[in-house]
């Protein structure tokens, strides 16, 4: 289902550690400017109304939230993956960029994004309104961006020398071939990356630094608010409204996406067939609708098209002009660079004072917390990978099953894990050491469905002529599994833990850490870390934290997944 | 002679950086104005390399693309390519991917449809235009590469395996519509380059072969293609020349000279030519008058006196007479046939049919030249081809040579028309054959 980007990057750029480091540094630099950010004055927490008849109204607003934000995160994948791989250099840079900003937690935004709330637009809710907005794009933008970049960098070569030798533009060699070849995978992608601007929704809605907080209103803080209160009924509202939003959104909008970006399959491979779209079937047979698309694409589109068409040949058609003999220092170029250097100068010498800042106490807690989240993490991918590969390669193996289930759990993983918070949150409460219980099972619940998937993908890539030879060699149980199905899978089951991995490291913040009925329910790990420090409105803590674990995240990706995977590459291809 | 319009001049190629692997070795190639050129050679030999170098698709290592004679820079835009995988967009109909390539250029709409519909029509797909390319059979995908490859008139045509992901019968039908096409040229553009690793494709299409070797790939031979209205059809003569090229290439390289010798006889047997005398129909007549004169024989050496003319120079319009059968020399005297009193004594339009006749009996060359045009419907063919056939048993020069003495005689017959200017050899309106 996902498009295996590793298979493609890890050979690629992604394995030079020189430019990761270089890019850690500028992340960390930026992290530090925009940490030294202080608000100045506390913002009124609006009072949430918790009675059923609110929903409606809290519910929209989130919605168009979610919409702008995810309207936003395509124009940046679509903008950033295409001039990544517009040339060596711009690929080596933003690459590694996109990976340290994908390890980044939710939280660790808090900074950049209230910057922007209050320098932009000072004193009115537009600002605010943005910043709830970029931080909904953070949760879903760079798994977009990598969808297209791995759409991208597998456009075969043909298509692409076809591409050169008709003579089409930068315009037309984006509209007819790429965007084309990378809708399945966009609209694949943004599935996983709604779903997950949900989960992060209550976030979203409510970021600041202790009690230099912005509240906006809408689901999130109501499901925070009642959180709060300990009003379980009211929580329970919420999150139904949360789940009847959710599936709405599929009908409307997933489901048909789906279908329709079926015709931009690019080989009749065999994958199983989108679900049906009822929206999809009344649109396609009403006329109405019909000659409206018709009008809009022939008398709206057409001559846009054109317009901009005739741009591009006309632009690229002119002559680049020589380059000229290097005696000409390009002024403007040093002096930017000067800039950018003494900003980034001054964030590190920032960051690194912020982070001297901290005592070591603070630094002992930081580091026994990540050791208690990496066991965690762990063990969420455990339990996740012990329930997925059987009922994924039963799945896959079965198509007539799988295409009839698959339906179902597309929109069961369309239900952000913090749906579950009311069962959660009772076990919490109620056991003792519940809260680690929790944490485990949110994470879990966060990451399974991308290791299903993979799985179900995988078992779906086995050659039917294989499974045929081993029916006739009467391969069965155990050695058909070690002979024929975990080698068959291997691949995408990485793939799938790989990403797996990334959101339950995403999910610690919001796993260990929660806090209802005005008590704190917590347990030793790096989210909580964070989450504390964020509501306590320590920036040198948020920012340690954040650095740390992006840095595990990526070199963890570095040292272990990666090497993993490029082993089952090269030992179980099946070409 | 006709014009190069596209050509490898020493173009090699090494792939990898740490130990460079030479994949192309100083390879030249000429394609002219009116020719169909084979590019044959084992799977792997970097035929499809020197395609792509030729398209501007990559860069040579060494060596240089020549278009028109200008060093090629950046894509060449003379060129359109058949694809060997289809390479059709899915997501556009059979009509949007003919159009793709005159958007590109900024055709307005209506006139980029009309194009379209053109070529669509041309190639066979017509009824198809709304169709997806998922929806379409190998064969039809392919014609949809063909016309999106013409849609733009490109003056060189590059086609890539273009029927080896295709079964035989499919692969077969779609190579003898093309060839029609081409000869009858209906097809916009001025040269064809096939890159093909089956000999029998090449031997069917094309009026020169070159054959390539592998690692790396060198020119081994270049072979004249078999006559247009012989390729088609499964004669000797073709099994002949695929018999040839299959020694050629199944054997090293210091055979090739011997492979050549013991195959190619076989080939000329079919193709023995005369050598014609390059001399005028005008000089011929004169001669056959002054014989007349002098009461229907003479001794060759006093002919040459009386018409002030040097033995060597006397001589090939003896022979061409000879050739004619309008004389025959009969111990050192020149006598005059039948024929040649005929022709002699009468009016210029008797002269005309009694040479006519003559020409028509005695000299395969020009025979074949009316069989060729009459055979095909279009009545009209490109000289090169002849002189392609006719380099298999003169050199080069000659060859020209000998197709501009029997193109001059047929005009002077009414057999034939010619344009110069376009190489084009035609069947003259009310053109009638002796009897």
């Amino acid at each position: 289902m996902k498009v295996p980007v590793l298979a493609l990057t890890s050979g690629r750029i992604l394995r030079r550690w020189p430019d990761l480091l270089i890019v850690l540094g500028l992340v960390a630099a930026l992290s530090g400017l925009t940490a030294a950010v202080r608000l100045g004055r506390a913002y009124p927490r609006p009072a949430v109304d918790l009675s059923a008849g609110a929903l409606p109204y809290y519910a929209t607003l989130s919605l168009g939230r979610m919409l702008a934000a995810y309207v936003l995160s395509v124009g940046f994948a679509l903008a950033y993956a295409r001039v990544a791989v517009s040339g060596r250099w711009t690929e080596r840079v933003m690459l590694p960029l996109l990976d340290i900003l994908q390890s980044v937690p939710i939280l660790g935004f808090f900074p950049a994004v209230t910057l922007v709330a209050t320098a932009l637009f000072p004193g009115s809710r537009v600002g605010p309104e943005l910043a709830a907005i970029l931080l909904i794009f953070t949760s879903q933008a760079w798994n977009l961006a990598f969808a297209f970049y791995g759409a991208l960098i597998t456009i075969p070569e043909d298509l692409k020398e076809a591409t050169a030798v008709l003579r089409l533009n930068g315009w037309l060699r984006f509209t007819r071939l790429e965007l084309p070849f990378g809708i399945i995978a966009l609209v694949f992608n943004s599935i996983m990356s709604w779903a997950n601007g949900w989960f992060f929704l209550i976030a979203a809605e409510q970021f600041g630094l202790g009690t230099e907080a912005f509240w906006l209103p809408g689901l999130g803080a109501y499901l925070r608010a009642a959180a709060d209160a300990g009003d379980v009924r009211a929580l329970g509202l919420g999150l139904l409204t949360l789940v009847v939003v959710v599936l709405l959104v599929d009908q409307v909008l997933w489901r048909p996406l789906l279908n329709w970006a079926d015709r931009f399959r690019y080989e009749e491979t065999g994958g199983l067939r989108p679900p049906a779209s009822p929206m999809l079937t009344v649109l396609r047979r009403s006329a109405l609708v019909r000659q409206f698309s018709r009008l809009i694409l022939t008398r709206l589109f057409g001559p846009v098209d054109a317009a901009i068409n005739r741009l591009f040949i006309r632009l690229e058609s002119r002559p680049r002009p020589a380059p000229r003999p290097g005696h000409r220092t390009p002024w403007l170029l040093v002096l930017g660079g000067l800039g950018l250097s003494l900003a980034v100068g001054l964030g590190l010498i920032r960051a690194a004072a912020h982070l001297l800042a901290l005592s070591p106490a603070d630094w002992a807690e930081l580091l026994t917390g990540t050791g208690a989240s990496l066991g965690r993490v762990a063990l969420a991918l455990a339990v996740t990978a012990a329930w997925t590969v059987p009922v994924g390669v039963g799945l896959g193996l079965r198509r007539e099953l799988g295409s009839r289930v698959l339906p179902f759990i597309q929109v069961a993983a369309s239900v952000p894990a913090t749906a579950f918070f009311p069962a959660v949150l009772l076990l919490a409460v109620r056991l003792p050491a519940g809260i680690e219980v929790s944490a485990l099972l949110l994470m879990a619940l966060a990451s399974q469905w991308y290791v299903l998937f993979n799985v179900v993908a995988g078992a779906l890539a086995i050659p039917a002529d294989l499974l045929e030879a081993a029916a006739i060699f009467q391969l069965r149980g155990f050695s058909r599994w070690r002979l024929l199905l975990v080698p068959g899978i291997f691949a995408h089951l990485v793939t799938g833990l790989i990403t797996a991995a990334g959101a339950a490291w995403n999910a610690t913040v919001v796993a260990e850490y929660i806090s209802f009925g005005g008590e704190v329910y917590r347990t030793a790990g790096i989210g909580a870390f964070i989450t504390a420090r964020a509501e306590a409105g320590d920036t040198p803590g948020l920012l340690a934290g954040t650095l740390v674990m992006a840095g595990l995240v990526v070199a963890i990706d570095r040292v272990f997944w990666r090497r993993l995977y490029g082993w089952a590459e090269s030992r179980f291809r099946v070409e | 002679m006709a014009v190069s319009l596209l050509k490898a001049d020493q173009v090699s190629k090494s792939f990898g950086d740490g130990q460079p692997v030479l994949v192309l070795d100083r390879i030249t190639l000429d394609l002219v104005e009116g020719e169909f050129v084979a590019l044959l050679g084992p799977s792997g030999s970097g035929k499809s390399t020197l395609l792509r170098i030729m398209a501007g698709l990559i860069e040579p290592s060494s060596g240089r693309v020549l278009v028109r004679g200008e060093p090629l820079k950046g894509v060449n835009p003379a060129v359109s390519v058949v694809f060997q995988s289809f390479a059709l967009f899915p997501w556009l109909t059979v009509l949007e991917n003919v159009e793709l390539g005159l958007v590109a250029r900024g055709m307005p709409a209506p006139e980029r449809e009309k194009r379209a519909r053109e070529m669509v029509e041309l190639i066979g797909l017509r009824g198809f235009e709304s169709a997806y390319p998922r929806e379409l059979s190998g064969g039809m995908k392919r014609r949809v590469g063909f016309a999106r490859a013409l849609a733009v008139g490109p003056e060189v045509l590059l086609m890539d395996e273009p029927f080896s992901a295709l079964d035989v019968f499919t692969a077969e039908n779609l190579r003898r519509e093309l060839f029609e096409l081409w000869t009858h040229r209906k097809l916009p553009t001025r040269a064809i380059l096939i890159v093909t690793h089956n000999i029998e494709e090449a031997v069917s299409l094309a009026d020169r072969i070159v054959i390539l070797s592998a690692n790396p790939a060198r020119i081994r031979v270049e072979l004249p293609g078999l006559p247009p209205d012989l390729r088609q059809v499964k004669g000797p003569e073709r099994t002949g020349l695929v018999d040839v090229i299959y020694r050629i290439m199944t054997s090293p390289a210091e055979e090739v000279e011997a492979a050549i010798a013991a195959g190619l006889p076989q080939v000329e047997e079919a193709h023995v030519y005369q050598m014609l005398p390059h001399v005028t129909p005008g000089q011929i007549a004169g001669l056959v008058e002054h014989l007349r004169s002098r009461g229907g024989r003479e001794d060759l050496y006093r002919l040459a006196g009386d018409l002030g003319l040097e033995a060597d120079e006397i001589l090939p319009v003896v022979e061409a007479a000879d050739l004619l059968d309008l004389v025959e020399v009969v111990e050192g005297d020149v006598v005059l046939t039948e024929a040649g009193q005929k022709f002699a004594a009468s009016d210029p339009e008797t002269r005309r049919r009694v040479f006519r006749r003559q020409l028509l009996d005695r000299v395969e060359l020009v025979r074949e030249l009316v069989a060729a045009l009459e055979a095909s419907p279009g009545r009209r063919l490109v000289g090169a081809v002849f002189r392609a056939r006719l380099e298999q048993a003169f050199s080069r020069a000659e060859a020209a040579r000998q197709l501009e003495t029997a193109i001059t005689w047929a005009r002077y017959a009414g057999l034939v028309g010619y344009d110069p200017k376009l190489d084009l050899l035609f069947l003259p309106a009310g053109a009638a054959r002796a009897e």
